[in-house]
């Protein structure tokens, strides 16, 4: 990763785009503090994330691209083990943990062993870890991967409900999903932003260059295709 | 936040059927150990009544039974402990405590907390058979704590040597593999380089045996936590090793 400059603000939902490779999950990696920066830093709510780690991380919610989960563990005491390792104090541990269950629709499963999930709950647990401690930072690595249609939309409002009040990040390789749910995108390609600004915007300045019938999706080809950069 | 994370380990470690099968197979060896050391004793005790100053039944059964728990927690260890950090990199589950408010200090700590108390369960089960004896006859309480206090200093050691081979690699078998082998080596280091002390004094059987024989050292327990430290700060390096580019 190269020269990647990113704000994000409360209520904003942004969407980190690019083809597979071009270096989401590793820009995710770096803003969730499970790598280190060569160089450059990381603040989150005005904490330096390689200075002040654990102050930093205490604003952070994260979903990997695989979601963390510990398969001999039941559902609920999972997400109670997460909201405890985020210093979700003792008495406001059961009301998070039902709050995240609900929210995550897996209220229905709370008892059952994670190894024995489908992937589609599974996925809805690695978001339900996430936000089970309400942070005001949640950087969320492909979040409806594994999801059939009716839980996409499902957790598509989930994402929009949270952005409201907090500030999400998200990476996705659907552009459907990124013009329903992002205020503003980044595209990535080889490291490098190649596109920064809202959806609008993106639209527009393909217009000008001449629009077509799925224009947003030939945009992202021309910006992402791989050549290498000068 | 260390109770934490140790509670969690031992929690999935019991989940998994690994524990019990532990705790049960390791109790029918230490068992097997135990009334063979009782039926020599047995054997022998009355030509022990001849001796000026014969070797109690602490000695003679209690330290063997000792000193097959120490080999047996040599092997079983890094087997434990290759879950610990091998297992959780494995099924990329690491990235859950590495991006919540927790320092890499308190992350090994904990699982090395929750290692360390498994093994004293297994301590304590041995020891519970030693104390049985007390049943047929007077016991050397003194011995019989030095030993044991002995033993739960070599867990402790044993738990960090397999946390740090844990912390090496992505794969649980060989993290297991290596932690026996590094186990093994610094045990059989004593035989191994008799006539060279500086090396000598660095096999944990040296040190093992002394406390095992009854002999309280501040060099022994200095050099057990010398050696849980060292290997639980290597831990936190190498840990920290994975996020840099």
């Amino acid at each position: 990763m190269s020269a990647l400059d990113l704000d994000l603000y409360r209520g904003e939902v942004l969407g980190l785009l690019g083809p597979n490779g071009a270096g989401k999950s590793t820009a995710m990696q770096l803003l969730s503090g499970n790598l280190a920066p060569s160089s450059g830093s990381v603040e989150i709510c005005g904490v330096n994330l390689s200075a002040q780690p654990e102050a930093a991380k205490a604003h952070l919610g994260y979903l990997p691209e695989i979601p963390p989960l510990y398969r001999e563990l039941a559902v609920g005491e999972f997400l109670r083990l997460a909201a405890r390792l985020h210093r979700v104090p003792k008495a406001k541990l059961d009301a998070a943990v039902s709050q995240a269950l609900q929210r995550c629709g897996l209220d229905e499963v709370a008892k059952r062993l994670i190894g024995n999930l489908s992937k589609g709950y599974r996925q809805r647990l690695g978001i339900a870890q996430a936000i089970v401690h309400n942070p005001s930072v949640i950087i969320l690595d492909e979040p409806t991967t594994g999801l059939d249609p009716l839980q996409i939309r499902e957790i598509r409002e989930l994402i929009a409900t949270l952005g409201r009040t907090h500030g999400i990040i998200l990476s996705t390789h659907i552009l459907a999903e990124a013009e329903a749910l992002c205020d503003r995108v980044l595209i990535l390609r080889q490291g490098r932003a190649v596109f920064g600004g809202g959806m609008a915007e993106l639209r527009r300045q393909w217009q000008e260059d001449g629009a077509s019938e799925n224009g947003l999706e030939e945009m992202f080809v021309r910006l992402t295709r791989q050549e290498t950069l000068p | 936040m260390i109770v934490t994370i140790a509670a969690k380990e031992l929690r999935i470690l019991f989940g998994s059927p690994l524990a019990w099968i532990i705790l049960g197979v390791l109790q029918l060896l230490m068992a097997w150990v135990f009334l063979n050391q009782v039926d020599a004793f047995l054997g022998v005790q009355g030509q022990l009544l001849q001796l000026v100053n014969p070797p109690g039944v602490t000695e003679m059964v209690v330290a063997p039974l000792f000193g097959a728990t120490a080999m047996i927690l040599l092997i079983i260890t890094p087997v434990l402990a290759m879950r610990l950090i091998a297992e959780e990199r494995r099924n990329h589950t690491l990235p859950l405590l590495l991006s919540a408010p927790l320092s890499l200090g308190a992350i090994v700590l904990g699982k090395f907390l929750a290692l360390w108390l498994f093994l004293c369960l297994i301590i304590a089960l041995a020891a519970a058979m030693a104390l049985a004896l007390i049943a047929g006859g007077p016991l050397d309480i003194g011995l019989l704590l030095v030993g044991l206090g002995g033993l739960v200093l070599l867990a402790a050691c044993l738990a960090a040597l397999g946390l740090y081979f844990s912390s090496l690699t992505a794969h649980p078998a060989i993290a297991a593999i290596s932690g026996i082998a590094a186990a093994l080596g610094l045990w059989l280091l004593d035989i191994a380089v008799q006539q060279v002390a500086p090396l000598r004094a660095l096999s944990l059987l040296q040190h093992f045996g002394r406390s095992n024989s009854g002999l309280l050292d501040t060099a022994d327990v200095g050099y057990f936590l010398l050696f849980a430290a060292t290997f639980l700060m290597l831990t936190v390096l190498r840990l920290d090793r994975d996020r840099l580019p």
